[in-house]
Order: structure tokens, then C-alpha cells, then sequence
């Protein structure tokens, strides 16, 4: 049974979006990037390849980090997420964001909000002490968050203007303040 | 991507009978791996059930002192359990090597074990290939096939299985558990799920179509070293060009196959005392070259070397 081309059925679902519950009715084909930028008006989050390679679409879905761009919205019914624009905004900016803006760590900015989003997730897998394939003792209960660690644990984001160094700076400034 | 109708499980018994019934249907998980494939159209399922919250979540000791791990356990979840972390420590080292962090907190265990192959051929829909469109021809031969199988290929198809984790779950003798669309489970040994590609190669695994994997059971851990080993063209998030799980005395490769590749003929030469070399000879005695991949039976050797002989990484 082929539906045709342009008739999928629409779904209708609610969405937690930076702490606001959202009411959508949307495409059954639609990422939850898409869902973001082209029907909640929330442009922060990026599309890069739109095939989960960059990690420009990086988002927060109840506090956990995942490509936005391999995963339907509804998928994510009833469900919390995070976006860059949930994170902080101008005047009250997260010290993340701070650290990036300090650090300069980045050139063209296309990729930060994905950047972002990811190390805060990372962070988070950090405290939880989920190890990575650099992490010496798997039996550890405790990560200790080097460069390497740092560098391992966002090979998920590529920075096309290669700011890698700064982003490592800006990571690692915002990690030794909260340890 | 084409339009398809969307239904959420209610059990996995449910989910099995809905996909026998639906012709089209795909079990939808992480979705990592399919919607990435549905974009390029090479995947154009007209009807997706999604058993991302069918309640396979959890990582629970068998009667044996196994483990058994829920079908939409996550990666990330499995790779950090404590107990697998500890006692399987080949498993958490292939999960981590996989992927992303992001893929691997979305991608789940049944999902990763169904992934399909990264064959350049088979993702460009422009040209034939026999696991799209059976009977059009292999497109890797005749192309670059750098990447490309170097056991168990046939004419027909030289595409590798992606997964490391199937890797590790082929050395620790790990079980797959199913239910079928009549309602019915039965348990398949990790060996017998993935096939080669043969005559068959859209033919990928041994399940009944709606046959749903429920979880993957490990037998208690084996005595004896683990270690998982992989060598890719970056030093991470990217697809093996080879890899190696040992387990005790058990030995499986990954990215040389369209399945992961239980050493048995060398594991057999070390039970009988052969050395390291000789024992990968053994194995590698019936690995072809298609071309560009000549360097994988080389670089094959070497690894299987160095891990039985217990050269450190770095």
C-alpha cells in the first residue's frame, strides 16, 4: 500500500520546548529538527547534513544529547527538550555560552548551537561517570575529563571553520569550574 | 522521504503481529539507522511501528549469571551499565567505539543489531545493487572496494556488516531472544542472526518477516582476557576497516563480513597450540582480496597478532 507522494497523515501531539508545553499537529515525516525551526520558530538549532554526521542539529531530550535531525517528532510526544534558545539568551547567557564567546571559539557559528548543546550534554554523561573509549578503567566510577576525553567525547560535532582548540578552551574552562 | 502511516506498540507480541500483517511495515527504534536510510529513499517503508517505548529497557541477571539486556536498552545505557562495564568489558569497549555520543544515546540494541551495511554502493541509490534491487548487479565490483569484505563475500554482494557491538555479542557467545508475529519467543544464537549474502543478499538475517528481537542475552562472562580492538581511518566516529573481539578463548572480527565473523578455525589452531601468527593464518587461509581492500587480510593479520599476543594499544 504506496500512499502518494505528498499525503502522509498528520500527527497530532504535545511537546515540552524549553519548559513550555507545546500543542503541534505535523507531517508524520517530520524531524524533530523540522519541527523546531520550521513550525515552533525556534531557528537556533542547525541543519548541517541532515543525515546525523555533524551534530549541528544537537539537542537536549530530557536532558540527554541526540542528533535532532534522525528522529521524528513524535516520537518525542509528552517528551522534555532543550534547544540553544532554552540554554540562555542574550543578557543571561549560560557560562557555556560565556566560555565560547571568551574563548573564541568559533568563526562562522554555525555549528555552536549544536557545540553547545552537546558539551552540556557530555557534561552530564561526565557527572553520571559513562565512560568513552579513551577512559583508562572502564570500571571507574569516576571520569576524569582530560583533553582527550574532551576531544573523544565530541567527535559528534564538526566545526567546519576548525575552532576545535578554542571549543577544547571553552569546554574545559566551564568543566573545571563546576568540578 | 515517502509518506507511510505511523503506530506506536503496545506490546512487543502486538508489534511482531502488526508488522506480519502490514505489508511495508519497519519496527521503528532510535531510528538512527532507518531514517537516516528513508531520507535517501533507499528505505520506503509505507507504515513504521514504533517500539522505542515498549518496556525493553532493562539490563536484568539471568538465573545462570547471564545478562540479559532489554531490545531498546541504548548503547550509551548498555556500554555504562556497571555490570557490563565490569564483566563485560569487551562489549562496553565495542559499543563505545561505535558511532557518536549522540547516535549511541538514541540507537538501541536491537536497532544496532538490524543496522544495515555502510557499503558505499548500497547508500547510492544512482547504481545497482543486489541488496536494493535484487538481481541488478553489484556495483562495489567493478568500483572501490577499499572498504569492502574480504571473507564470506559472494558475486553477488561484498558489503560488511557495520555493528561492533555483534562483533563483541559473536565472542561472548551472546543469545538473541524474538517474538514472533503468532505471539510465540525463541532464542537465536548471535551467530545465526546475520547471513552472507550468498544468492540472497537482500536476504540479511534469519528472522521471520514481524519477527521482533526482544533482547540479547549474555551467557556468564568467560574466563580469561576481553579486549575489543578497531582500526578505521579516523581515530574516532568511524566505521571500522577492522576490528577484533576476544573474549577467553573466543575470537570474532568485524568489517571483513556481512555478518561478524566468528574466528573459529583460529581459535580451533590455538586450542591446539598454535601460535598467535599461525592461528590468524589459519582464519585468513581462505580471505580474498576483490582489490583495493588487499590491505584488510595484511592489516587483519597483524591485529589478530597483536591482541593474542597481547601488544598493548598504545
Amino acid at each position: 500500500m504506496d500512499l502518494p507522494r505528498r499525503q502522509a497523515p498528520i500527527v497530532a501531539f504535545e511537546i515540552t520546548v524549553n519548559g513550555a508545553l507545546r500543542q503541534v499537529a505535523v507531517d508524520v515525516r517530520t524531524t524533530l529538527l523540522d519541527l523546531l525551526r520550521e513550525h515552533l520558530g525556534l531557528p537556533g538549532t542547525k541543519k548541517g547534513c541532515d543525515h546525523g554526521q555533524c551534530g549541528a542539529c544537537t539537542v537536549l531530550v530530557g536532558g540527554v544529547r541526540i542528533n535532532a535531525c534522525l528522529s521524528l517528532a513524535v516520537m518525542h510526544e509528552g517528551e522534555s527538550v532543550t534547544t540553544i534558545e532554552g540554554v540562555g539568551l542574550p543578557g543571561n547567557l549560560h557560562p557555556l555560552q560565556a566560555a565560547f564567546l571568551e574563548r573564541d571559539a568559533f568563526q562562522c557559528g554555525y555549528c555552536t548551537p549544536g557545540q553547545i548543546c552537546s558539551a552540556l550534554g557530555m557534561l552530564a554523561e561526565v557527572r553520571r561517570g559513562e565512560p568513552s573509549q579513551v577512559t583508562e578503567d572502564l570500571a571507574a566510577a569516576i571520569i576524569v575529563l582530560t583533553d582527550e576525553e574532551i576531544r573523544e567525547r565530541m567527535s559528534g560535532n564538526i566545526c567546519r571553520c576548525s575552532a576545535y582548540p578554542q571549543i577544547l578552551e571553552a569546554i574545559r574552562d566551564v568543566a573545571g569550574a563546576a568540578a | 522521504m515517502r509518506p507511510f502511516t505511523y503506530e506506536r506498540a503496545e506490546s512487543a507480541a502486538a508489534a511482531a503481529k502488526a508488522a506480519a500483517e502490514t505489508p511495508g511495515a519497519r519496527f521503528l527504534a532510535g531510528g538512527t539507522n532507518l531514517l537516516d536510510l528513508m531520507k535517501l529513499e533507499i528505505e520506503r517503508p509505507s507504515h513504521l511501528i514504533d517500539v522505542g517505548r515498549l518496556p525493553l529497557t532493562q539490563i536484568d541477571p539471568t538465573s545462570d549469571g547471564g545478562l540479559r539486556i532489554g531490545a531498546v536498552v541504548s548503547n550509551s545505557d548498555a556500554a555504562s551499565d556497571r555490570r557490563v562495564r565490569t564483566l563485560y568489558p569487551v562489549l562496553t569497549h565495542a559499543l563505545i567505539a561505535g558511532a557518536s555520543a549522540q547516535l549511541r544515546n538514541k540507537a538501541t540494541i536491537g536497532g544496532n543489531l538490524m543496522q544495515r551495511t555502510r557499503c558505499a554502493y548500497f547508500y547510492d541509490a544512482a547504481k545497482p545493487c543486489n541488496k536494493r534491487d535484487p538481481g541488478a548487479g553489484c556495483s562495489a565490483l567493478g568500483g572501490d572496494v577499499r572498504a569492502n569484505a574480504i571473507l564470506g563475500a559472494s558475486e553477488h554482494c561484498v558489503a560488511t556488516h557495520p555493528s561492533d557491538m555483534a562483533v563483541a555479542l559473536s565472542a561472548l557467545e551472546a543469545k538473541v531472544e524474538t517474538v514472533t508475529p503468532a505471539g510465540s519467543t525463541r532464542t537465536l544464537a548471535i551467530d545465526d542472526v546475520c547471513r552472507l549474502p550468498g544468492e540472497t543478499p537482500h536476504v540479511e538475517h534469519n528472522l521471520a518477516p514481524g519477527e521482533l528481537v526482544t533482547s540479547v542475552v549474555l551467557p556468564p562472562p568467560p574466563q580469561g582476557r576481553q579486549e575489543y580492538r578497531k582500526v578505521r581511518d579516523r581515530a574516532s566516529y568511524a566505521g571500522g576497516l577492522f576490528s577484533l573481539a576476544l573474549a577467553g578463548e573466543r575470537l570474532a572480527l568485524g568489517a571483513v563480513a556481512l555478518k561478524p565473523w566468528r574466528a573459529t578455525k583460529a581459535e580451533a589452531a590455538l586450542a591446539a597450540g598454535a601460535s598467535p601468527a599461525d592461528a590468524a593464518q589459519a582464519e585468513l587461509e581462505e580471505a580474498r582480496a576483490l582489490g583495493r581492500n588487499a590491505f584488510k587480510i595484511t592489516l587483519a593479520r597483524r591485529v589478530m597478532v597483536a591482541a593474542l599476543e597481547g601488544t598493548p594499544v598504545r
